[in-house]
């Protein structure tokens, strides 16, 4: 819902990199977004061909890596995977408490850049 | 053809907003001034709650509003109104607040005579929760009349927050809301949520949310010594 101010950050983050690599052109950028974060990724490119325009990262495609929602169990320290947005349920498979920690989904990052 | 060479970053997209904040988080610390941003879907009680709080705890804390909204001065007039400065924020169209908005908001604040400035963001469950603001905590609404299962709808959100208030329980007879079920779905989420129930309009556990309140801003100036 808040792709184009997004996208925004992610093209300062793509131009500084790409500029401090002497970079010609980028030809991709892979994104690594958590399983808890809200984007649409159509939209993300849609905003960002858009924005991109007149710079060297005009065109590049981008690849999203979704990272899943991983949970850690405080009683038997069983990690598992939920899948949030199929209404997964929380609680340990293993144990079945829900004595358990959120430890990896919230990520929203550039992860590595395609340049020439 | 050129050859293709693999750049590795990991950096946060919104780096820029993050360092900021930091920014933001530094300047108030310099300054003594505790921030909580408020988040909430529109029409949960945010400015109720507010208004609340000034009345309860202005004759302890200097306090400040910074309010957003996509437009119009409903908002900081009724914050003026209890006699405390407010900044409204227009954001014509954006979502959510950021840092540099919230950065602009503090410029015309004299955070010299302020304890406490409270946050209204943009009535929004779902993009507030991803801009760091560069406030000290942040604490989430939720009303009644929404449901108890809106922690499985936007569980960012309540992962978020250091405190959830349950606003409107004077509506609860009326409802199915479940409490039990809803105070069990966050505390798997986030198991260091604090939870209060309230009702802005009766005036009930309005007392305990504000104790908690002041709990942090005091715990927070302390550590400063």
């Amino acid at each position: 819902m808040h792709e184009l101010a997004v996208t925004e950050g992610m093209l300062k983050v793509v131009l500084r990199h790409a500029e401090m690599n002497k970079a010609k052109q980028v030809v991709g950028i892979t994104l690594q977004i958590g399983e808890m974060s809200d984007i649409v990724d159509e939209w993300l490119q849609r905003y960002f061909d858009y924005l991109s325009r007149g710079t060297i990262a005009e065109g590049a495609e981008i690849i999203i890596e979704r990272s899943p929602a991983i949970f850690r169990c405080g009683d038997c320290g069983e990690e598992y995977i939920v899948d949030i947005k199929a209404g997964g349920k929380f609680s340990c498979p293993e144990c079945g408490t829900n004595n358990v920690d959120l430890v990896s989904g919230r990520e929203f990052q550039v992860k590595e850049l395609k340049v020439v | 053809m050129e050859k293709i060479r693999l750049i590795d970053i990991r950096e946060e997209i919104l780096s820029d907003n993050q360092n900021l904040a930091n920014d933001i988080r530094k300047s108030l610390l310099d300054n003594q001034v505790f921030m909580l941003n408020l988040m909430s879907s529109p029409g949960s009680g945010k400015t109720s709650l507010i208004v609340e709080t000034i009345r309860r705890l202005k004759d302890e804390f200097r306090i400040g509003v910074i309010e957003g909204d996509i437009d119009s001065l409903v908002d900081s007039e009724k914050i003026v109104a209890e006699g405390v400065p407010a900044v409204q924020l227009r954001t014509g169209g954006a979502c959510h607040l950021d840092a540099p908005m919230i950065a602009t908001a503090l410029e015309s604040m004299d955070l010299g005579s302020l304890d406490l400035v409270i946050i209204e963001n943009v009535g929004n469950l779902v993009c507030p929760a991803e801009f760091d603001t560069g406030a000290t905590k942040k604490a989430m609404i939720l009303s009644v009349p929404e449901g108890d299962d809106k922690v499985l709808k936007y569980p960012l959100m309540f992962s978020v927050c250091d405190a959830l208030v349950i606003n409107k329980i004077d509506y609860l007879g009326l409802s199915d809301f479940n409490q039990g079920l809803l105070q069990e779905r966050v505390r798997i989420l986030n198991r260091q949520m604090d939870i209060f129930a309230v009702s802005c309009r009766t005036g009930e556990g309005v007392d305990g949310w504000c104790n908690w309140l002041r709990t942090q801003v005091l715990n927070y100036k302390n550590h400063l010594g």
